[in-house]
C-alpha cells in the first residue's frame, strides 16, 4: 500500500503568497502536491469559520498565508487577521486539536523559494500529526 | 447586597418621575425560588415591584440592545462591562443609558442548592448577606453564600461596576491579582488527547436549545451562524460534530467580548459548564494582549484593533 498522503487546505492571499506559489511553479521549484489552494483577496477575508469548515470536511491540515505585516494590499487586513488567528489557535489548543495541523506564514510574491520550503515544512508537520479524526462531519448513520 | 432594594426603588421612582429615563430595567420577584424575573418598568408607581438579591443572575444588558429610548438599568461589575461592550459595538449609545452601579459580591448558584436538596422541594430562599436561608421540606437551613457562589463569581476580578452614572452601596474588595480559573490551570497540563476527550465529554450532551446563546448579551446577531444555510457552517441536527462545532464557534465569537457574567451557564437546562471555552479565551486575551473586555467605552473591542507588534511568533 502506498504511503498515506495528507490533504491540506491552503488559503492564500491573492496579492502575495498566491503570486509566490505561481513564481515557484514558473521557476520549476519542486514542492509536494497535497495542497488544495483557495485564493482570497486578503488574509483579512479569512473567517475562522472557513478554517473550521476545512477541518469539518476532512482536511488533515490547513495552511494560511498572506502578505508580510506592513505589506498588505489593503494596508491593515493582515493585522486584524493576525489577532483573529491568534484567538483561533488558542481555542484549537483548548479543545485538543494538534497544533501541527494549522500553519500560518507571511510570504511575498517575490519569495518563490520560501513558498516551496514552507510547503515542505507544512507537509512534514501535518504528516507527523497523522490522519485527522476530530471534528469531521461524517454522513448520518442509519441504524 | 441586602438593603439595595429600597435604594433601587427610590432611584427608579426618581428617574422615571423626573423623566431622566423612559424606562427602568431591573428585577422583580419570580414565582419559583432563586429565579427572579427581569422587568422593564415605565410607570413610577410600579417601581415598588423592583427587588434585588443574590438571585438576580440573568444579564440585564440583554434588554438594552437596539432600544431607541433612554434607559435606566441596574448593573453589577460584569453587567456594566457588557453594557460598555455594547456601546463599543454600537448597539446602544452611552447617552441613552443611565447606569445604576451595584457593587456585587456574587450570585447564588441555584444548581448547587438544588443538588444539595435532591428530591426535597425548596419552598423559599432568602438572601441574608453573607448567608442565605433555605426553607425546604419542613425545615429551614442557613447556608454560607461563599459555599454556593456561582463558578464565575468565585473568580470575578471586577465586582464593582467601572462605568456608571450613580452607584448604590459600598464597594466590594476585588482580588489583588488576577485569579486563573482552576479548570484552566488543570487543562494546561493535559495532553491534546485528554483535552479533546474532555471537550467531547463536556459538550456532547448538549441538546442545542440555544438558551446559552439567548441568555448572552453579546449574542445579538440578527442571523446567528447556526441559522445560516448558505453556506451552512454547522448542521442543525444533534450530530456530535455539529454540537461541538456550535460550541467552538460560539466561544470564538465571544473572544474579547465575554465578561464571564455566567448567564450562559445558568441558562443551560442540563447544567453544561458552558463557560469552559469562553473563560479560557478570556484568560488568553488577558495573557497575550493584556486585554479585558468592557473596561472603557472609548476602547475598541479586542478583535477590532491591532498593534504593529502583536504576537507574531507562530507565523513562518
Ligand atoms: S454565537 Fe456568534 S453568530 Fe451566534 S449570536 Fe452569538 S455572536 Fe452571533
Ligand atoms: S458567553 Fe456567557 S459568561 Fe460570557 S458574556 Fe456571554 S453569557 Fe456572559
Ligand atoms: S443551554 Fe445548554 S443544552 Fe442549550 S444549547 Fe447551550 S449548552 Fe446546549
Ligand atoms: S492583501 Fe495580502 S494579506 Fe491583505
Amino acid at each position: 500500500m502506498s504511503e498515506w498522503e495528507p490533504k491540506i487546505v491552503t488559503i492564500l492571499c491573492n496579492w502575495c503568497t498566491y503570486g509566490a506559489a505561481d513564481l515557484a511553479g514558473v521557476n520549476r521549484l519542486q514542492y509536494p502536491t497535497n495542497f488544495k489552494v483557495i485564493r482570497v483577496p486578503c488574509t483579512g477575508r479569512i473567517s475562522p469559520k472557513m478554517i473550521l469548515a476545512a477541518f469539518r470536511s476532512g482536511a488533515d491540515g490547513v495552511w494560511i498565508s498572506g502578505c508580510h505585516p506592513g505589506d498588505c494590499h489593503y494596508i491593515e487586513g493582515n493585522f486584524y487577521a493576525r489577532r483573529r488567528f491568534t484567538m483561533l489557535k488558542a481555542l484549537l489548543k483548548h479543545v485538543g486539536i494538534d497544533e501541527r495541523r494549522l500553519h500560518f506564514s507571511w510570504i511575498s510574491a517575490a519569495e518563490g523559494p520560501k513558498f516551496a520550503a514552507t510547503a515542505k515544512e507544512v507537509i512534514a508537520s501535518v504528516k507527523q500529526a497523522g490522519p485527522a479524526h476530530q471534528l469531521i462531519k461524517t454522513k448520518a448513520q442509519v441504524i | 447586597m441586602t438593603g439595595y432594594t429600597e435604594k433601587i426603588r427610590e432611584a427608579a421612582k426618581r428617574l422615571l418621575t423626573e423623566k431622566k429615563v423612559d424606562c427602568f430595567i431591573g428585577f422583580r420577584k419570580g414565582s419559583v425560588p432563586m429565579v427572579n424575573y427581569p422587568v422593564i418598568v415605565s410607570d413610577p408607581a410600579k417601581a415598588d415591584e423592583l427587588i434585588w438579591d443574590a438571585n438576580c443572575a440573568m444579564n440585564l444588558a440583554n434588554y438594552v440592545i437596539g432600544r431607541k429610548d433612554k434607559v435606566g438599568i441596574l448593573a453589577t461589575g460584569c453587567v456594566a462591562r457588557n453594557l460598555v461592550t455594547l456601546v463599543q459595538e454600537n448597539q446602544i449609545k452611552r447617552e441613552q443609558l443611565y447606569i445604576i452601579g451595584l457593587p456585587c459580591s456574587g450570585m447564588i448558584d441555584k444548581s448547587q442548592v438544588i443538588d444539595k436538596y435532591g428530591d426535597v422541594e425548596i419552598v423559599s430562599v432568602i438572601d441574608k448577606g453573607d448567608t442565605f436561608a433555605v426553607e425546604a421540606g419542613d425545615k429551614t437551613d442557613v447556608l454560607k453564600k461563599a459555599d454556593f457562589l456561582s463558578r464565575n463569581c468565585k473568580i470575578c476580578a471586577h465586582h464593582n461596576p467601572i462605568e456608571y452614572d450613580e452607584i448604590i452601596g459600598d464597594k466590594v474588595a476585588d482580588p489583588e491579582t488576577y485569579i486563573k480559573p482552576e479548570d484552566v490551570k488543570k487543562s494546561e497540563s493535559m495532553s491534546d488527547a485528554e483535552r479533546w476527550e474532555f471537550f467531547e465529554k463536556t459538550f456532547s450532551p448538549c441538546i442545542r436549545c440555544y438558551a446559552c446563546r439567548n441568555a448572552c448579551p453579546m449574542c445579538y446577531c440578527p442571523t446567528c451562524f447556526v441559522d445560516e444555510s448558505r453556506p451552512q457552517w454547522v448542521g442543525k441536527s444533534s450530530d456530535e460534530t455539529d454540537t461541538l462545532t456550535f460550541h467552538f464557534l460560539r466561544a470564538l465569537h465571544l473572544a474579547g467580548r465575554c465578561t464571564d457574567c455566567g448567564a450562559c451557564e445558568r441558562a443551560c437546562p442540563i447544567d453544561i459548564p458552558v463557560r469552559y471555552l469562553t473563560s479560557r479565551l478570556n484568560a488568553d486575551a488577558k495573557e497575550i494582549y493584556g486585554f479585558e473586555s468592557g473596561l472603557d467605552p472609548k476602547m475598541r473591542p479586542l478583535l477590532d484593533h491591532y498593534k504593529l507588534d502583536d504576537l507574531n511568533d507562530f507565523f513562518k
